[in-house]
């Protein structure tokens, strides 16, 4: 039969209502998830306060904050922290119709924000000649980008789940060939056409024109997204407490259920792949506009992954989690950038990342002094025996110069002049350590642990934090990581409740 | 008009036209194919016993090319190497599979073993993590540049021909070690007490489980396999191509689980059929379609599609039927 009772600590229960039925909960279920969820202390107090505010009372207390970070900040963080988290969230929200309320694996999601973007450019920009206005324009490109969720979406009756997920992201690859390359197609009979710009992109994208009022500024844009996202919300949560939204919810659940119970089965899903792809190409208008530049590497797969990341951090299907995972999600790789923040974040985060996992004061003490004592040791033996390990610098803000923090991890921390070749043996070492940690139990993982986090900060000062590295390749690994992480410590996401299965 | 061209290359050399460019775009296509067919034999084993889609596929192929490079740089090089050219084909060949194997193991053990009985979601977003990392990781670590696998230099292009038909020594290797992998693990699963294990696993595992088999054992055994004929393919990629990068498994990956849902996914057959169909399907695209070169995945794209509507399980699986 199933698998044993969760026996959690109650500390672990996350928001979600309690008193309204929800597909596949009975009593006993119900009363096993309000036992869970009568947290205590602050959070306790939170969830109990987040749980009393009315939907629109749960939506200012986001857009309240967002109609005043322009007034204080400048056009540059505007933009960067600003508007892409607005985006993120945006199209973390259209990826929730699909994945979240329906359950149906879209991994070309991201072809439909490039759909938009590219339709969005090709009607308004100096590269067609067209310049439509916004109010017509953004219509237009919705009702087309649904067509094509409509024309995706229907191998989805057919298909299963992860066959679903094969053809979606094979026609997500199809799509970043296809506008890379349609700069040079010809066609029987109109000849060579220019469709996309090819790999320089699509360029000379109009801004958003309302009636013949141009957005112009980063301030405007940042406005324009938040209204595009009081709309969306609201109409995501209409929709998710429609007859629609329970259908869904049941299609997730088990579609063969669903279909025994009359549920149009096949009409829900490609709703749902429409609904998606209109949201996605509503973005991919502002974002063309945003940046007056469709290019096509922007619609790749590293931009699906940080979405898919905000959508299952945020809980798939939870409304205000999407929000607070996009700000993570983007927030903190842009912080790390600079180098005086980032080592902050950085620490930081390893701190709360131990606190989660050791779980007991004493402990989580122990590895920390372990780790502070282990690291002066090998400093006072390395400035004996091996000059080289002594001599190098820690990577600091050009501008600003050292802090406090630099200063203080300069004699606890190794780095060496010539740091490439160690630094990726101890990167290496670091996933071996990491998997030893995680296999070994009680006193032997703190002993672990020590040497693994002083490791960890090794690889992080000489190689991830690195000016080469920490722009690309060490954002995504930091995705990875924590979609695994994630998905292996809590699957149903930060701010998700947890289902319990019946058998 | 510029459609000229195309037409003249689809028009012009049919095959019954011109035999010695038809011959070219097969063995092309045969090359690709067996590349194709051993990763898809990957995908098709780990989907036919854990029904998980395991995205990281592609890029344990990449970590494969990657291995063989450094075996052959440990060597000595391919200008100058210690031993002379085969042997350290087949020193890369060793050292990508064991570490591929390992590899998988470790993958399966760390980023899948913990959500078998979570839904079906769960472990595909795990795979999709750990691709990302594997492919993040060999930027940091190896760079985002190609690497020369320089083929040339060390076994040679020696072109060979019967009739028509022209291929390298390469290429023959590439052909003949993928049909002998294969057949090893057919015989594998057909005859060895663990093959007949993973066979009883991917029927049923809870089943199995109580039958006295060790389950994790044999999911160990078959992402070590699995992922062992990867690094092959990877290693086997370097030596017909000559250059690999951080990012070649994604496309790679993608093929092989299209090859092994053409063939049916979940059979062995199927997913070396598969290969080979994907293999030829490609290179007769790029050869005779309109702008072949350029489109040639989007053709590929083509044909998975129409299986998928034509025949769900495949050409040679067995439709799956649904309980309730």
């Amino acid at each position: 039969m199933g698998q044993p009772p969760y026996e959690d600590p109650p500390d672990e229960g996350a928001g979600g209502p309690v008193g309204e039925p929800r597909v596949g909960v009975d009593s006993w279920v119900a009363s096993h998830e309000g036992r869970r969820e009568r947290s205590t202390g602050i959070s306790g107090r939170i969830k109990a306060w987040w749980q009393r505010t009315p939907p629109a009372g749960r939506l200012l207390v986001f857009v309240i904050p967002a109609i005043i970070f322009p007034l204080v900040s400048n056009s540059g963080n505007i933009y960067r922290y600003g508007i892409l988290t607005l985006i993120y969230a945006l199209l973390a929200y259209g990826l929730t119709i699909v994945v979240g309320f329906a359950g149906l694996l879209d991994l070309g999601y991201i072809a439909f924000f490039g759909f938009g973007a590219y339709a969005y450019g090709y009607l308004a920009s100096q590269h067609t000649g067209h310049h439509w206005h916004a109010e017509l324009a953004l219509p237009v490109v919705v009702v087309a980008s649904a067509g094509l969720g409509i024309i995706l979406g229907s191998p989805s009756l057919r298909l299963l789940g992860d066959y679903l997920a094969i053809v979606t992201l094979f026609f997500g690859q199809a799509f970043v060939i296809f506008v890379n390359n349609a700069n040079r197609i010809d066609f029987p009979f109109f000849g060579q056409v220019d469709l996309t710009g090819g790999a320089q992109g699509l360029e000379g994208v109009d801004p958003l024109n309302f009636f013949g009022y141009k957005v112009s500024t980063n301030k405007g844009y940042f406005y324009v997204a938040v209204i595009m996202l009081v709309l969306i919300v609201a109409m995501l949560h209409l929709v998710n407490h429609s007859r629609t939204g329970r259908a869904w919810r049941a299609l997730r659940e088990d579609p063969l259920a669903a279909e025994v119970l009359s549920i149009p089965v096949n009409r829900l899903k490609i709703l749902a792949f429409a609904f998606g792809a209109a949201v996605a190409g509503l973005i991919g208008c502002l974002y063309s506009s945003i940046q007056t530049l469709d290019a096509p590497g922007d619609y790749s797969v590293g931009l699906l992954i940080t979405i898919y990341a905000i959508v299952i951090l945020g809980g798939a299907g939870s409304l205000s989690g999407v929000i607070i995972a996009a700000l993570i999600v983007n927030g903190v790789p842009e912080l790390l950038r600079n180098p005086s923040n980032g080592r902050y974040v950085f620490y930081v985060g390893l701190l709360l990342v131990l606190w989660y996992f050791l779980k007991t004061w004493q402990r989580l003490l122990i590895v920390l002094g372990g780790t502070l004592v282990f690291g002066w040791v090998l400093y006072g033996i390395s400035s004996v025996v091996w000059d080289r390990g002594t001599s190098g610098q820690p990577v600091v803000d050009p501008e600003t110069g050292s802090n406090w923090l630099s200063t203080a991890i300069s004699h606890w921390m190794l780095t060496p002049t010539d740091r490439t070749q160690i630094a990726n043996w101890a990167f290496f070492g670091l996933v071996i350590l990491i998997m030893i940690a995680t296999l070994v139990r009680g006193w032997w993982q703190v002993l672990v642990l020590i040497p693994t986090v002083w490791i960890a900060a090794f690889a992080w000062e000489n190689l991830l934090f690195t000016p080469d590295q920490i722009n690309g390749p060490t954002r995504l690994l930091l995705l990875g990581t924590v979609l695994v992480v994630l998905m292996n410590a809590r699957p149903q996401g930060l701010f998700g409740t947890r289902q319990v299965e019946i058998v | 008009m510029h459609y000229v061209p195309d037409l003249v290359t689809a028009l012009f050399f049919p095959p019954w036209k011109n035999w010695s460019y038809f011959w070219d775009l097969t063995v092309s296509g045969l090359t690709r194919g067996s590349i194709y067919a051993l990763i898809a034999l990957g995908y098709s084993m780990v989907y036919g016993i854990l029904k998980l889609l395991n995205f990281a596929h592609g890029d344990v192929y990449m970590i494969g090319a990657f291995l063989g490079w450094f075996m052959l740089h440990w060597l000595g090089g391919p200008a100058d190497p210690f031993i002379s050219g085969w042997f350290v084909v087949a020193c890369m060949l060793l050292f990508a599979m064991v570490g591929c194997g390992v590899l998988g193991v470790g993958i399966e053990r760390f980023a899948y073993r913990r959500l078998r009985d979570a839904p079906r979601i769960a472990p595909l977003i795990s795979a999709l993590g750990v691709s990302i990392i594997l492919q993040s990781s060999a930027q940091i670590l190896f760079g985002a540049g190609f690497r020369d696998y320089g083929t040339e230099e060390l076994v040679g292009f020696n072109i060979h021909s019967i009739g028509d038909v022209f291929f390298s020594t390469v290429q023959l290797v590439t052909v003949l070690l993928a049909i002998a992998l294969m057949i090893a693990l057919t015989l594998y699963v057909a005859r060895t007490r663990t093959g007949k294990a993973m066979r009883a696993t991917s029927f049923d595992r809870e089943a199995a489980s109580m039958m006295g088999i060790d389950v994790d054992r044999v999911i160990s055994v078959t992402f070590f396999i699995g992922s062992a004929l990867a690094g092959a393919a990877g290693v086997m990629f370097g030596l017909v191509y000559g250059q690999i990068f951080n990012l070649m498994g994604f496309l790679a990956g993608l093929k092989g689980f299209t090859a092994a849902v053409i063939g049916g996914i979940g059979s062995i057959p199927g997913a070396m059929l598969g290969g080979i169909i994907l293999g030829l399907a490609e290179s007769y695209a790029t050869g005779y379609l309109p702008q072949g070169s350029t489109f040639h995945d989007l053709y590929v794209f083509l044909l998975l599609i129409i299986v998928m509507i034509v025949r769900p399980s495949g050409l040679l699986g067995t439709p799956e039927i649904q309980k309730v």
